[in-house]
């Protein structure tokens, strides 16, 4: 009885399994299959003509190029922000410090607030300084979204720092802030994968950047200007009633996909290049 | 000569402390700033009507005064509910297949998938739902109950928000059982257990604590998601009654409307009421589901 049990859930199990990897194929099928046929150079390498929205010709380049100037400025002011952070809650405090525990849990916290809730809220600072939806407000709040990524995903990298390696340092004489000089080539492949992991969440992320960078059908040429993204780019094109608009919203999912993709195999190749400075 | 150095050294050193502090206090105030700014932007409604009629009614007529959450509220916890209900029994039994049966090479296939899951935008979940699912529950599961469902019901938003969350889980379920003493497994073992009864008799009463806070974190991020829900939910103001109605959780409330709430104070205030509640929730329910996490680690830990 118990061995049929046993085979009975393992059965189970494995069917489990198939479903989320079933899930998995359907959704890159489907997106592959209704995007392809829309795909082409234009897409691409056009902006939105007029008439777009109704299945005139052009492409989402302002929406692509958008994406790249939020996604590319929030990750370096990102990085900026967090690396201090992580350096600071695993070296300069010690291991079983309250404030670092402290600190941690808020992040893990944060981490769980949704996008949409960063909206709204940057979107609330922004009225009260008077500023418009601008590129400036996106880069903000997907900076704001992807800090508590970098510190998390750094800092589980950042606690495996072996303590000896930091005692040899101190005890050539290194104050703790030379003694980060050591570590940055340990976490180096923390930071690497932290980045795409950023990258490609904040690519994604739409929720956010709705109410902060707006959306226009022109590249933005400075700061104060609205910015398109990519998915919001999507979204709008899917409520058109027109099928030819609907076809070519699929296409850019295809795109947005793809991107998301290549990042996080890159993501892979890299983590396993810069692991060889590692001390295991 | 030395002495010199050394000093500009320290001073470095203590620079250096002070500017990281102050970044890592700076970005703890944002939680406290999120709060403070989401409940002051929410104080002119929450002065004009009471938070019980607020959270109670379902009359939604921002342009009349009337402003019932209730229906939101409703939609939120259906979809929610119906969520994890699907993804939960498909992760936990995926997570122990992993950490309990599977080989390595398994285990080298299906990480990455989930990562992939994990990490493909919310949007494309999207358009997944509203090309694969709507039409399924439209033209094939939908005629079998109802009369007429337009398809864009909670069911799809259910079905799309358990997919999203299910990687979420597996990762969470997987980590927490590796937490449990390999020597638990083999005692269990060595008393003629199968590996099914060392599953459920050991592993899943010994992380019992753990696996209810990675429901609660599912709970709070299924809670959050917007554009997927957006989607596929049918943005109909009224409480659903079945599967098969369309809804209008809190999160598509507030993104739906951002453009026209500018032009009346208290349509905004509405909306950002509706932001705080989500904040607040999902506030209190990461920081119980994460101290209980942290608990269970430390408990086996030593």
């Amino acid at each position: 009885m118990k061995f049929f049990a046993d085979k009975f859930f393992r059965a189970l199990m494995v069917l489990s399994m198939l479903i989320v990897f079933a899930f998995l194929g359907s959704i890159l099928i489907t997106i592959l299959k209704n995007g392809w046929p829309a795909m082409s150079w234009d897409m691409v390498t056009q902006l939105p003509g007029g008439g777009f929205y109704i299945g005139k010709e052009g492409g989402v380049l302002n929406a692509i190029v958008g994406s790249l100037y939020i996604v590319g400025a929030s990750t370096v002011l990102g990085l900026l922000a967090s690396i201090p952070i992580v350096f600071f809650i695993n070296i300069y405090l010690k291991k079983e410090s309250r404030l670092a525990s402290f600190v941690r849990l808020s992040f893990d916290v944060l981490y769980g607030i949704p996008s949409i809730v960063y909206g709204a809220f940057a979107f609330t600072i922004m009225i009260f300084f008077g500023l418009r939806t601008s590129l400036l407000g996106g880069i903000i709040v997907i900076t704001l979204l992807i800090i508590p990524i970098f510190v998390r995903s750094m800092d589980e990298v950042a606690r495996q720092l072996p303590k000896d390696l930091l005692d040899a340092t101190y005890s050539l004489g290194a104050t703790r802030f030379e003694a980060i000089k050591v570590a940055i080539r340990q976490i180096l492949p923390g930071i690497a994968t932290a980045t795409l992991l950023s990258i490609g969440r904040a690519i994604g992320d739409a929720a956010g950047v709705m109410f902060t960078a707006g959306f226009t059908d022109s590249i933005p040429t400075s700061l104060d200007q609205p910015a398109a993204t990519l998915p919001l780019s999507i979204f709008f094109q899917l409520s058109s009633p027109t099928p030819e608009v609907r076809e070519r919203a699929y296409a850019s999912a295809l795109l947005l996909t793809l991107i998301v993709l290549v990042l996080s195999i890159i993501g892979r190749m890299i983590t396993y290049r810069f692991s060889k400075n590692k001390i295991k | 000569m030395a002495v010199p150095l050394l000093k500009k050294r320290l001073a470095k050193d203590r620079c250096a402390r002070s500017v990281m502090l102050a970044l890592t206090v700076l970005s703890l105030l944002l939680l406290v700033a999120m709060g403070v700014g989401l409940y002051l932007k929410s104080e002119m409604i929450l002065d004009r009507y009471s938070l019980w009629t607020l959270l109670t009614t379902s009359d939604w007529k921002p342009l009349k005064g009337s402003f019932g959450f209730l229906p939101f509220i409703a939609s939120t916890l259906a979809v929610t509910a119906l969520s994890i209900l699907i993804a939960l029994p498909i992760s936990l039994l995926t997570a122990l297949y992993l950490s309990e049966y599977a080989h390595s090479w398994t285990k080298r296939v299906v990480f990455p998938v989930l990562d992939i899951l994990a990490g493909i935008p919310s949007v494309v979940y999207g358009v997944w739902g509203t090309l694969i699912i709507v039409p399924w529950i439209a033209d094939a599961l939908g005629p079998h109950f109802v009369d007429y469902t337009s398809g864009y019901t909670v069911l799809a938003s259910g079905i799309v928000l358990g997919v999203m969350i299910l990687p979420v889980l597996v990762s969470l379920f997987i980590e927490i059982f590796t937490i449990v003493p390999q020597d638990y497994r083999d005692a269990a073992a060595s008393l003629g257990a199968t590996k099914w009864q060392v599953c459920r008799k050991v592993i899943l009463r010994k992380s019992l604590p753990g696996i209810i806070a990675a429901v609660v974190l599912a709970i709070s991020k299924a809670f959050g998601e917007t554009i997927a829900v957006l989607m596929v939910c049918g943005n109909s103001a009224s409480i659903p009654h079945s599967l098969f109605d369309p809804c209008y959780p809190l999160p598509a409330l507030i993104a739906n409307n951002y453009g026209e709430m500018l032009s009346l104070p208290l349509y905004e205030s509405a909306l950002m009421f509706a932001a705080f509640i989500l904040f607040f929730i999902i506030l209190v329910f990461n920081f119980a589901s994460r101290l209980l996490l942290r608990r269970v680690e430390k408990r086996y830990k030593l």
